[in-house]
């Protein structure tokens, strides 16, 4: 008797095995759906990579601008400028922004999708990092500054030698979290059409009407790849930082 | 004392209003090459501001200052190429913590001067063996304790072969018992024939080791003369008083 409940409870197992794997042929396999996820991840980390390239050169440009005028009073026109630049960004949803540029900015000329989406995540991570290399300037000590120049370097030999090299390695976990932030912010490329990792996923669900496998698979996706960035910020961290004894 | 040798440095009228405090209220003065200078004052005197106009670390709100001959308060003089010429020692090291004692001390004349990485690294290990340090080249300064840490920042400055040394209450932020192995290689320097301008609370350093003694209280200077006059003799009231609570 106990054998045969153990028997049914095993042809169980197996058959919601069967079925999982009936799933996992139906939504990757069969007509070379897993494609629509190797494409769309391709387009995702594309648009991460040069939207992070974008967003570094604006946010340490106007970081070094906003943190020349605080010491300096120069740079006036330019600081208020980068003002209302950062108000802005940081004011309005990073999709009403993707929208704007595309539908507004470009919306008579037909366009890269692709080159669209790397400007306006560029554009809005700008905002939020030279908040944060400004915030890493400013938190190094003003004696640093003084020190540099009493030496007899300029103003922009002081920076590029003695504070900066200090302030970026304050600011590294801020600015690991900035990057992580931008990956998965990207997941709204949908809105323009542009077929990334999670538009890749929600294809694939209109196609087999099986929410679980596709969205799962992307979100595991999205997790290994924020897992492997942190541990890569962590290990340049931790060589930066052997320094602090 | 060297009155006749020629003035390096040349204050005239100077003022600096913070804030609309008066933090400097037209001083005049000269600094001749070979003199020690010592700059002694109350709290919030003026005399820190003073020495940091110096080298135009504070600008002046009226007034000159001639380094050398050049008027280094003119908007058109290329206030870094002095700047080189005159070392700083601050009362908080402000030694770079990103980088080793000897990266520290090669790092300006490298990239100001144009040397070559061996010739800055032969004149840092030299500099570094006469303050007693050169097993800690390798160290980052956050090894070092405070009195390592301003020796190692003495020289630092003394690694661009300035003609002037600054130095703003070097041992203050210092241990008590680390005030002596800082002040000993000040001495030195001094005999040496260095010229410099020492504020500082150190009095027995003033005694032992300036050629004159300069009292500033309220943004102007009271009272200056030679140490033994200045502290056996002195005539202003302010000056009286702050050393009956000093001395």
């Amino acid at each position: 008797m106990f054998g045969s409940v153990e028997l049914t409870m095993f042809e169980k197992i197996e058959e919601k095995f069967q079925k999982f794997c009936d799933r996992f042929v139906l939504n990757f396999i069969e007509d070379d759906r897993y494609m629509y996820l190797v494409k769309g991840l391709m387009i995702t980390l594309v648009v991460t990579f040069f939207a992070v390239l974008i967003g570094a050169l604006l946010g340490f440009i106007i970081a070094l601008i906003r943190s020349t005028y605080t010491k300096t009073g120069k740079l006036r026109i330019l600081n208020f400028l980068c003002n209302i630049y950062i108000t802005v960004i940081r004011g309005t949803p990073v999709m009403v922004q993707l929208l704007i540029i595309y539908f507004v900015i470009f919306g008579s000329v037909n366009i890269n999708k692709v080159f669209v989406a790397v400007l306006a995540f560029g554009l809005n991570s700008g905002a939020y990092v030279a908040e944060i290399v400004r915030s890493g300037i400013m938190a190094v000590d003003e004696g640093q500054f003084e020190a540099g120049r009493s030496l007899g370097f300029t103003y922009a030999q002081t920076m590029r030698i003695i504070i900066l090299p200090q302030a970026i390695k304050n600011i590294l976990p801020a600015l690991g979290n900035e990057f992580i932030v931008l990956l998965k912010e990207t997941s709204i490329c949908g809105y323009i059409a542009l077929e990334d990792l999670t538009k890749a996923g929600d294809i694939i669900r209109g196609r087999t009407y099986d929410a679980f496998m596709p969205l799962i698979a992307v979100a595991l996706i999205y997790l290994v790849l924020v897992i492997i960035f942190t541990k890569l910020v962590n290990s340049l961290e931790r060589r930066l930082r052997s320094s602090d004894h | 004392m060297t009155t006749d040798a020629e003035v390096i440095i040349k204050v005239e009228n100077l003022h600096k209003v913070y804030n609309k405090v008066h933090a400097l209220n037209g001083i005049n003065e000269e600094i001749r090459r070979g003199e020690v200078v010592v700059v002694v004052g109350p709290s919030g005197s003026g005399k820190s501001t003073f020495l940091r106009s110096l080298n135009l670390l504070e600008v002046p709100t009226e007034g000159k200052i001639y380094f050398e001959g050049t008027d280094i308060t003119d908007k058109a003089t290329d206030i870094n190429k002095h700047r080189q010429r005159m070392g700083m020692v601050f009362q908080h090291f402000n030694l770079f913590p990103h980088m080793t004692v000897l990266k520290n001390l090669m790092i300006a004349p490298m990239k100001l001067q144009g040397k070559s990485e061996e010739e800055a690294k032969k004149k840092a290990l030299e500099l570094l063996d006469r303050v007693g340090l050169a097993h800690r080249a390798d160290a980052y300064p956050s090894q070092l304790s405070g009195g390592q840490k301003q020796r190692i920042a003495i020289v630092r400055a003394l690694a661009m072969d300035p003609d002037v040394m600054l130095f703003d209450e070097p041992t203050s932020a210092l241990d008590p018992e680390m005030v002596g192995e800082v002040l000993d290689i000040m001495k030195e320097l001094g005999r040496e024939g260095m010229t410099m301008v020492v504020v500082t609370h150190e009095m027995g350093f003033a005694k032992e080791v300036a050629d004159r003694v300069i009292f500033i209280d309220q943004g102007v200077i009271q009272e200056q003369n030679s140490p033994a006059e200045f502290f056996g003799n002195p005539q202003n009231k302010r000056l009286k008083d702050f050393l009956s609570k000093v001395l």
